[in-house]
């Protein structure tokens, strides 16, 4: 009989801290997969955030740096400065990557480094209890937007793979969703191909995945499956906003 | 690497840089501000064709953070600073001694608060020697007053950084950042030190290895906090260095360190010349600060003058220090100004008896 599916290697046989119906896990599987597919977890550095994405040194079985909030892309380019021959990834969170740590996103794509940044976007802060991020909807509750989202007092959310496509450092930046086996098997490509690029020396590589959070959103996991459907993806668009052919060098 | 025994003139911050490459950092990462420029020139210019990296960061937030991952990999690294851009550092510098990363921050201060002036000043005395971000920690730090220790304090650092696992920082000033004197670049003999198996390399043929400060175990943080402590403890015990002059028989003793020592060496000569027994005692590693020492010295001479660029921060630990009866005299000059040997030869007169 063959094995059809497995624990991936790059993971470790415990189970995730993650609420139910949160897509976390899945994400963190689609790491690992790509991490398996190219053979690379021996090589492997990951570099962890602050937030719900804080463990997952408990999880990868590769080692693991945690950064300071908002960090983790400068911490990563360090890893990655000293030993270019490692694949050196981060995952980060909406607060993380595109509230505190906006800047060193934005400068670390703009140098075009030579890693991978997994961007976890829910909406929400989840770690913290639910309150309002950059990419929190309009109109969205959160413990600090109790009235909803408004864009005279909060602006509005941010569409940061958008805005990292228009930087010349960036060679893959694509916004993907785990809502359904389709988006899924479409995501488990853009993640793999985000670490081809980086294990191909192109530059900088990006992909933002949209994460149910049932817990902080306040519904069952089903309904908030069908929230990414409905109200996340038709502000965050699916796909790929650059594909950098070939290295600069070249 | 090039190694010249024979003197050459060269700026403070030129010899730091040189030191870090002859100490084998070839990673470098900081933002531009006055007056440590010429580190960051240096290095840029010298870094890449030894195969080395340098990156001007967006910030000194970035910086620190590009220092903590390179050091995460076992490489020697460096970032340098002044007083401004130390302050946003302190955040790394924390998760750095929280996730004992060995790594060296060069602060070329110059005065604050705020945004200051970029003349000399020795005010980050408290934020250097007190841990200066969030939580119970602290930094190795050393305080060059020659362009020559400017050299050989940074060699050292490195050393002492990989020896403890621990962010060391030198603490200078314009004054001794943008002086030029002879330097012999010669490296002090290398330290035996503990191999880097903690190193992030990748997991290959061993369990993966973790860097973390955050531990929510119940005792684990209590733990981790007490074996920080103990490293800190020994640096107490075998780490302590310090510059005395005239200090036997001194009836009176000046304590100041980095460039107002020098300054004050010259006040001690003076006095000396006029028959007052006046020694001078520089400590050259601030943290760990040389308690013992100033205790010992304080059972004969009882008369104490803390002299500093400030309005008094250092005296402070020279008088946790000093014998219970010894008198602590404190004269400081807050930035904008220098003062002269023959002020604070006046200032050694107002406090001899």
């Amino acid at each position: 009989m063959d094995l059809v599916f497995k624990r991936p290697e790059c993971l470790i046989d415990i189970p995730f801290h993650f609420c139910p119906g949160c897509h976390h896990g899945i994400a963190h599987r689609l790491v690992a997969e790509a991490i398996d597919y190219f053979k690379i977890r021996e090589k492997t550095i990951g570099v962890a955030s602050v937030g719900c994405s804080v463990f997952m040194y408990d999880y990868f079985n590769v080692d693991v740096l945690e950064a300071p909030h908002g960090r983790a892309s400068a911490v990563a380019s360090g890893v990655k400065r000293a030993r270019k021959d490692r694949i050196v990834f981060t995952y980060q969170g909406d607060g993380d990557l595109a509230a505190i740590g906006i800047a060193e996103g934005i400068h670390t794509a703009n140098r075009g480094e030579n890693i991978t940044i997994i961007f976890a976007n829910n909406g929400i802060y989840g770690m913290t209890g639910g309150q309002m991020a950059p990419t929190t909807l309009l109109g969205q509750k959160t413990t600090t937007s109790p009235y909803g989202r408004d864009f005279t007092y909060d602006g509005y959310p941010i569409r940061m793979a958008e805005m990292l496509a228009t930087l010349e450092g960036s060679a893959f930046v694509a916004r993907v969703a785990v809502n359904n086996p389709a988006n899924l098997m479409k995501a488990k490509k853009a993640i793999r191909k985000a670490f081809q690029v980086q294990i191909e020396e192109m530059g900088f590589s990006f992909v933002e995945v949209l994460l149910s959070c049932p817990t902080n959103w306040g519904l069952p996991a089903l309904e908030a499956n069908r929230r990414v459907e409905e109200e996340m993806i038709p502000y965050f668009p699916l796909g790929i906003f650059k594909e950098r052919k070939m290295a600069d060098y070249l | 690497m090039d190694q010249n025994p024979e003197k050459i003139l060269v700026k403070g911050n030129e010899a730091i840089a040189m030191a870090a490459i002859d100490s084998g950092c070839l990673l470098y990462f900081g933002y531009p501000i006055t007056p440590q420029n010429d580190i960051p020139e240096y290095l840029s210019k010298h870094l890449p064709p030894l195969g080395g990296e340098f990156i001007q960061a967006e910030s000194e937030i970035a910086s620190i953070n590009l220092l903590l991952g390179a050091s995460a990999t076992g490489a020697r690294a460096m970032t340098s600073s002044s007083s401004p851009g130390i302050s946003l550092m302190q955040e790394g510098i924390s998760y750095m001694a929280g996730s004992e990363l060995p790594a060296l921050i060069v602060n070329i201060s110059r005065s604050g608060p705020g945004l200051g002036g970029i003349s000399a000043s020795q005010g980050d005395y408290f934020q250097a020697t007190r841990g200066g971000g969030h939580g119970d920690y602290r930094m190795i730090v050393l305080a060059p007053s020659t362009v020559q220790e400017m050299y050989d304090l940074t060699c050292l650092a490195f050393d002492l950084s990989d020896k403890y696992r621990n962010p060391a920082m030198i603490l200078g000033d314009a004054l001794i950042g943008q002086m030029k004197e002879p330097l012999v670049r010669k490296k002090c003999e290398p330290m035996v030190l503990p191999p880097k198996d903690w190193a992030l390399t990748g997991a290959q043929g061993r369990k993966p290895n973790r860097l973390k400060s955050l531990y929510l175990q119940e005792g684990e943080l209590s733990e981790h906090n007490w074996k920080l402590h103990q490293k800190y403890e020994q640096m107490r015990k075998e780490e302590i260095r310090f510059e005395s002059f005239l200090v036997e028989e001194a009836h009176l003793i000046v304590a100041a360190f980095g460039s107002m020592a020098r300054v004050s060496k010259t006040a001690v000569e003076l006095a000396r010349e006029e028959g007052m027994k006046v020694g001078l005692f520089r400590p050259i590693t601030l943290f760990p600060f040389p308690d013992k020492t100033l205790f010992n010295l304080s059972k004969k001479a009882k008369l104490f003058l803390t002299v500093e660029l400030n309005t008094g921060q250092m005296v402070e630990d020279v008088r946790l220090s000093v014998d219970r009866d010894a008198e602590v005299y404190f004269y400081g000059r807050p930035p904008g100004s220098l003062p002269s040997p023959e002020e604070v030869l006046e200032e050694i007169k107002k406090y001899y008896h």
